[in-house]
């Protein structure tokens, strides 16, 4: 069976311009803090999702809805009502990481098909079975913390489907275990559905060298003419005892278009791309990309050579978790 | 309200770790949750002198509980977890790979890296067996309040990280390692040269962060002196203070007698300065507009 | 855009002379006509600034010696040209085609932030929310502008195509989009 490819769309546009590109599945959120993409100017509103779904299910793709941030106490119904609509819009899944969220939907919405969002960092196969015997999950987002011979030892100890990033923002920390974030701005992932949030970013250039700062610390400080990440905390520029680098993570992305054949072995399911913020013509060319991968691999052809370098952070790329020598 | 000691975050060496735990039975806390939560890596090292700590902290009166460990990979790791069960005291679920080992109805603790945000997380963990949970501490007091309330009728104990480093991150890759050059599998332990983790600073020298091997933690201690008062009127049972190598006997002291009133607001914090004029405090998780913030004046 | 290392064109030495001369404030005047005539067609564009509604945006054509001041004024666009720097909250600086090449989808913004061709100061929201919006309205100037009619039309059509002529770039939409 071919590879699935799930990509990102932060609007409806680029929603339409993934399907037209060949994606199988589509996944989004709608544009409130349910969702861990809750950028300015990004996702849906409930009429704008129904009209996604139906334009997708015209032309044979899905539309995988993810409420994936972890509900405030006290105010549950917000995202209670993302679930409710995420169904009557018609989404063939809800990608979901709370468990108060997963037993809610569990009960109240048995017809929904549930994922696992990366935001619940299940990282192995007992876990995994725990979440599908208690809340009934179908497909898990696994974290980018595994190698590609522990998520075939995953996917060897379980029936549940596995999706795996393999394109896009790189997380180095396990997923919804991390408040990096609001630790320097007040905003998070899991409560915000932002990380390292562009509200709290300052650009400064000085003939040519340029600060960019987040929540007033110095993450970046580059050159004229180097690349400029943004200033994502857990890839900035730090020091530690004598050596100053990047201690966390470069300023790098993922591409792990030449490992499919491996991660097909491996029994993954579906390949899911990164980057509901960004644009429609990024959508489209990555999407292109994996899909002309995934029908070259399933005709037996070799994989063509990647293109996408100048589309990724500081224009590098790593495998990340899937090689080993990573950690 | 209690104190409750979490685990040590930290590489510690065995007789140093001992020596920790033996001083604990003397101090005026309530509850010890013992264990390895980081690295699995570093458990050999100790793991043999686990049961005798337990008998001694029972011994002196205490609660003891044991952690799993924060993220659960592994083979050999999986395995660990399921022999918690089997320790014989109540375990603190910090991965939730620990609760898929735990025997349906068996009661278990939750400790402060399992994101319990919102009511409906609590309700479902209080049916499945929970009595005590410490909230993750990025939570505001709102939050703090709302589950409080909630977890009065579930006869849930609620906690709040009351003192230490704050556990912000936790990954596959080791960050120690990592700066010396060398893969995880190969760490050489490289974390045990920084009993309180390595301070990390910005570009422009700024302390920000500090390193643990696979985890990473706010380079402030978080101080909760200045919402004590609050977190006692909202119903919280208990503060939870995080092992750190120097001064931890004389820190427990400050804090029982700050929730006895013998000391007052502010005291905690200004003891700690005085001792220590370059260590940063925190509480903006509770009570600021980020984590990092601290409401106490120097 | 599949070159991984395109290049982007800047604009030639006499459009950017000829604006130098250009007085600027009917052009001014057509250019807020035009963009509410957008406004009118993508009121979606406007609902997505959400709290940036009101903001002052400075959009910098590096390679211009004018830059263009917007303020989506809650679907009643205004937009003023200047000789100086502008006065805005949030602002977008890169040549021509880079910019035009954004509001055409042909570019990712994000792509040329990390190249930095595009440079971003001031309020990095407001700048994310502009960017977003302008990328899902699916806009395309020259057609858009071919539909204007009146006295304003003739100036922006004229700019148009004087831009397009001399220098190639982005104008329309290069979406197979269409023939899809």
């Amino acid at each position: 069976m071919v590879m699935e490819i799930v990509c990102p769309a932060g609007t409806p546009a680029a929603l339409r311009a993934a399907v037209k590109a060949g994606a199988h599945t589509v996944y989004c959120g709608f544009n409130d803090e349910t969702n861990a993409r809750n950028f300015p100017g990004l996702n849906f509103n409930r009429s704008e999702m129904r009209d996604a779904v139906s334009f997708a299910h015209q032309h044979g793709s899905k539309v995988l809805v993810a409420i994936n941030t972890f509900p405030r106490a006290g105010d549950e119904a917000i995202w209670h009502s993302a679930v409710a609509d995420a169904e009557t819009c018609g989404a063939d899944a809800v990608i979901l990481a709370d468990l108060g969220l997963l037993d809610h939907t569990a009960r109240t919405h048995p017809g929904l098909r549930r994922h696992l969002s990366v935001q619940a960092a299940a990282a192995n196969a007992d876990v995994i079975n725990f979440y599908a015997d208690t809340f009934g999950v179908k497909r898990v987002v696994l974290p980018r913390v595994l190698s590609v011979p522990e998520i075939a030892a995953i996917n060897a100890e379980t029936e549940v489907e596995t999706e795996v990033f393999v394109f896009g923002g790189l997380c180095v920390m396990a997923e919804g275990r991390c408040s990096l974030s609001s630790y320097a701005t007040g905003l998070s992932p899991n409560m915000n559905g932002v990380c390292s949030p562009a509200s709290h970013v300052d650009y400064s250039e000085d003939q040519g060298v340029l600060d960019a700062r987040l929540g007033g610390y110095l993450i970046h400080r580059v050159d004229k003419g180097e690349p400029a990440p943004y200033p994502t905390l857990c890839k900035g520029c730090f020091t530690a005892g004598s050596q100053t680098g990047h201690l966390f993570e470069d300023p790098v992305s993922l591409n792990a278009e030449q490992l499919i054949p491996q991660l097909q072995k491996a029994g993954v399911t579906a390949l899911k791309i990164e980057g509901r913020q960004r644009s429609k013509s990024y959508v489209a060319q990555v999407v292109r990309n994996f899909r002309a991968a995934v029908d070259a691999l399933e005709a037996g052809r070799p994989m063509p050579e990647g293109m996408l370098a100048r589309l990724s952070e500081g224009q590098a790329m790593t495998t990340g978790a899937y090689k080993k020598t990573w950690r | 309200m209690e104190l409750t000691v979490g685990p040590s975050q930290f590489f510690w060496p065995a007789d140093f770790w001992t020596g920790f735990y033996q001083d604990l039975t003397q101090s005026p806390v309530d509850r010890v949750v013992i264990g390895e939560l980081v690295c699995s890596k570093r458990l050999p090292f100790y793991q043999d002198r686990i049961p005798d700590a337990i008998s001694a902290l029972i011994e002196a009166g205490k609660q003891v509980s044991l952690t799993s460990l924060a993220l659960i990979t592994l083979k050999r790791e999986r395995k660990l977890t399921a022999e918690l069960a089997e320790m014989g005291v109540t375990v603190e679920v910090n991965d939730l790979t620990a609760l898929a080992h735990l025997p349906k109805g068996c009661a278990f603790t939750v400790g402060p890296l399992v994101n319990v945000y919102n009511e409906g997380t609590l309700n479902w963990l209080a049916a499945r067996g929970a009595n005590r949970v410490c909230l993750p501490p990025e939570l505001p007091l709102e939050s703090v309040e709302a589950l409080t309330r909630v977890a009065n009728d579930l006869d849930i104990a609620i906690e709040v990280w009351g003192h230490g480093r704050l556990p912000l991150a936790i990954s596959g890759r080791c960050y120690h390692a990592r700066l010396h050059g060398r893969t995880k599998d190969n760490c050489q332990f490289a974390c045990e040269d920084d009993p309180d983790g390595l301070e990390v600073l910005t570009g422009d020298g700024r302390p920000f962060m500090a390193m643990n091997g696979v985890q990473t933690l706010s380079d402030s201690y978080a101080c909760t002196d200045h919402q004590i008062d609050q977190l006692r009127w909202v119903g919280v049972s208990a503060l939870r203070l995080s092992p750190q190598s120097k001064g931890f006997a004389k820190l427990c002291i400050l804090y029982r007698q700050r929730l006895d009133q013998t000391l007052p607001q502010g005291g905690v914090a200004k003891a700690i300065t005085t001792e220590d004029p370059a260590l940063r405090l925190s509480d903006g998780f509770l009570t600021g507009a980020c984590g990092a913030d601290w409401s106490g004046t120097s | 855009m599949s070159d991984p290392h395109i290049t982007i064109p800047h604009c030639p030495a006499p459009l950017a002379a000829a604006l130098r001369l250009v007085p600027l404030a009917p052009l001014s005047l057509s250019l807020t006509v035009f963009a509410r005539k957008i406004a009118r067609t993508s009121p979606g564009l406007f609902q997505r600034l959400g709290e940036y509604r009101q903001t002052d945006f400075v959009l910098d054509p590096v390679d211009l010696p004018i830059v263009l001041c917007l303020n989506p004024n809650d679907g009643r666009p205004k937009v003023t040209l200047t000789r100086g720097r502008g006065k805005g909250v949030a602002r977008i600086s890169g040549p021509l085609a880079a910019l035009l090449g954004l509001v055409h989808g042909a570019f990712d913004g994000d792509a040329l932030f990390f190249s930095r061709d595009l440079v971003v100061e001031g309020d990095t929201g407001a700048a994310l929310a502009l960017r977003n919006a302008v990328d899902d309205a699916e806009l395309d100037l020259a057609q858009e502008a071919a539909r204007l009619s009146g006295p304003f039309a003739r100036p922006v059509q004229q700019l148009i195509a004087l831009a397009e002529r001399q220098t190639g770039l982005c104008l329309t939409r290069p979406e197979d989009a269409v023939v899809w």
